[in-house]
């Protein structure tokens, strides 16, 4: 089975159950190797259905200040491209199964290799692929190659997106869409905003793709609250600034077991 | 004798393509939230440019605000010092708040203020010259100001610092990655994409996703027009083209604006200077074309171009005694000059930047921005090495007041 169409069991399968998938987003390297890889395994243990892998780039221009320092952590820790397709392949050996999207920038991909890229990481078990430097229009190489190698590529809409937009991504995308909750960076917020149902709606119209929403989101309420108009739920600040505590794994444990449930209902 | 055949002419003046493209350089890679906003920049700034109205208004500030035509200077003692061809200096240096940038920040404020809805610019500054051209405009064009700045930049610059808050602008420091001017954008991207719908990012250099690199080009390329005419003429001007052009190159926000109207002539050479740091070897630079090892394709902050990064794709370090030059990135058009050779790119260390910067104190009575002083710390060397009758044009970025604690930190002794 390709990577797209693991990841597609996955949403079918929940939806059969009237239920939104939860998709915590992990660091590899943060907030150390070995840590990281309990993180994932702990997060696999308590209702994850699909994760999002982070591979640390140095300038993560989309990303807010808790997952600017992990991903910073984990470079200076020696984390490397080749490394976090390493572990996602130990986790796979250690009997995690849910589809792994990993997510980095454009420069770190392109300096590995884009077609070598696509091929290590299918055969690391990665499934999808989320860039966030890399709308549909710049993908010219990397789109075909992950096509060639069964993974998802994975974009971005944001309130802003216009309905040209919209258009675009929904022709390029394969998995899911990732929906940007706000205009801004990841990090949790207080308040989901209000117009998230209309932009769900105006998105809905041009593709039959599952919609995940992420940015902002970080306790079982706003997970609930999401679960209710969206396919998914995208959790990442609020999970690796667990990671990060005293008791970390045991952290991301009660965290993760609370967002799935708020994300399954 | 064998004529060496010449490459079709290019059209210099036809890209970037639709899709921001200068060759293989520059695109568009930015979030998604951001691809309206770029969009709709793109639209204001083609309408802007064939707008009578906004060009006049324009072009009444430079002359009435910026003091453009900036004066074209006959360097005669350095010229006569250093034995060999003719020095002539392009003085962005005497533009109002001190150096070449006022010409982006006044066009990009002009264009926000009369074609795009929006109320508030945010900016980034290296040196802090681009913040305070930024600050100057807004506080001309009544326009609420945040620029973002690195602190070790901060430290080094704190004259321009307390410039930007005396023009009624914030100035937030920025702490991330190694603290200067490539931190700076990241905060001010980051800063756009939460303020989008209301906010300009003011971007400073020919860099960036489309259309900043074509935009700041263009506003900047009044240099070159300016210096086209001059040089022309003989009462101020050598009363010919020059042989060569020299500029600094950072983001070459400066360079391509003196390079640009010059392209067609195609005997006029290109050099832009890098900031060659501790040299070399030493990896402590900021020389994107002279290091195979660290300079490599890549895309950094919205365009593909040289990139500094280690050999997993992380971003280096870079190190310039001048932080206007401090910057792991160049603009596309830049990288794209360089492959047709219709440019050449070398570098200068600090030390030699801080033999230019000496010498033209000495020689001329300029104190030079250290930016602009590795484009005289490049003529050092190259003047000698061409005869009387040729022409050597400097542009002359800025001035250098606000390095003068880090030249005092050096030169101190000395003086």
């Amino acid at each position: 089975m390709s990577g797209v169409e693991r990841i597609q069991q996955v949403f079918a399968n929940l939806k059969a159950k009237k239920q939104a998938a939860f998709m915590p987003y992990h660091a590899m390297g943060y907030p150390t190797r070995q840590r990281s890889l309990e993180v994932v395994q702990a997060l696999a243990e308590s209702g994850a259905d699909l994760f999002e892998i982070g591979i640390p780039h140095s300038d993560p221009l989309a990303d807010g200040p808790v997952v600017q320092a992990a991903t910073d952590a984990a470079i200076r820790g020696g984390t490397t491209v080749a490394d976090c397709l390493a572990m996602m392949g130990e986790l796979r050996a250690a009997g995690v199964q849910q589809p792994f999207c990993a997510m980095s920038y454009y420069n770190p991909i392109l300096a590995y290799g884009e077609e070598r890229f696509a091929q290590d990481a299918a055969a690391a078990g990665v499934d999808g692929l989320i860039v966030p430097d890399l709308p549909p229009g710049e993908s010219m190489k990397l789109e075909p190659a992950c096509r060639e190698a069964g993974i998802a590529t994975i974009y971005f809409l944001a309130p802003t997106s216009t309905e040209a937009r919209i258009r675009s991504v929904a022709a390029h995308a394969t998995g899911f869409i990732y929906m940007v909750s706000v205009t801004g960076i990841t990090g949790e917020r207080s308040q989901l905003p209000s117009d998230l149902v209309d932009f769900i709606q105006r998105v809905r119209r041009h593709t039959s793709l599952p919609l995940a929403v992420g940015f902002g989101i970080g306790n079982r309420a706003q997970a609930a609250q999401v679960a209710g108009i969206a396919d998914g739920v995208i959790v990442g600040s609020a999970l690796v600034r667990a990671a990060g505590s005293a008791d970390g794994v045991a952290a991301v444990r009660q965290l993760g077991t609370e967002l799935a449930a708020g994300a399954h209902g | 004798m064998t004529q060496i055949q010449k490459p079709a002419r290019v059209n210099y003046r036809a890209l970037p393509d639709e899709n921001g493209r200068f060759g293989p350089y520059g695109g568009k890679y930015v979030p998604e939230t951001l691809m309206p906003a770029l969009d709709e920049l793109e639209e204001a700034y083609l309408q802007a440019r064939h707008d009578p109205d906004f060009m006049a208004e324009l072009g009444r500030l430079q002359r009435t605000y910026v003091g453009r035509p900036t004066a074209l200077t006959y360097a005669r003692r350095l010229s006569e010092h250093l034995g060999g061809a003719q020095i002539y200096l392009k003085r962005e240096d005497l533009a109002h708040s001190g150096a070449h940038k006022i010409n982006n920040a006044l066009g990009q404020a002009l264009l926000m203020k009369r074609k795009m809805g929006k109320t508030r610019i945010v900016a980034e500054t290296g040196a802090g010259q681009h913040g305070v051209a930024t600050a100057t405009a807004a506080a001309l064009l009544g326009i609420e100001c945040v620029v973002y700045m690195g602190t070790v930049d901060m430290a080094r610059q704190q004259p321009n610092v307390f410039r930007m808050r005396l023009l009624g602008t914030e100035v937030r420091g920025v702490e991330s990655g190694s603290k200067t001017l490539k931190d700076a954008i990241n905060e001010a991207i980051r800063d756009w994409v939460t303020n989008v719908r209301t906010t300009h990012y003011l971007l400073g250099s020919a860099l960036g996703p489309h259309p900043y690199p074509a935009m700041v080009r263009d506003f900047q390329s009044v240099i070159g027009q300016e210096a086209l005419v001059q040089m022309q003429d003989g009462e101020i001007g050598p009363g010919r083209l020059p042989d060569v052009i020299v500029a600094c190159v950072g983001g070459g926000s400066n360079a391509i604006g003196a390079f640009h109207p010059f392209l067609e002539y195609e005997n006029v050479r290109l050099i832009g200077v890098e900031a060659g740091g501790h040299g070399i070897e030493s990896g402590e630079h900021a020389a994107r074309f002279a290091d195979p090892e660290l300079g490599r394709l890549g895309v950094l902050q919205g365009t593909m171009s040289y990139v500094m990064q280690d050999s997993d794709g992380q971003i280096a370090l870079t190190h310039s005694i001048s932080a206007g030059l401090d910057y792991a990135s160049v603009g596309p058009e830049h990288a794209w000059l360089r492959d047709l050779e219709r440019a050449e790119y070398t570098y200068c260390t600090d030390e030699q930047a801080l033999e230019g910067f000496k010498a033209l104190c000495h020689l001329e009575g300029i104190i030079p921005a250290l930016e602009s002083a590795h484009a005289i710390g490049h003529v050092l060397e190259l003047a000698p090495t061409l005869p009387k009758d040729q022409v050597i044009l400097v542009n002359l970025s800025g001035r250098g007041d606000k390095d003068l604690g880090t030249v005092m930190s050096v030169l101190g002794e000395e003086l």
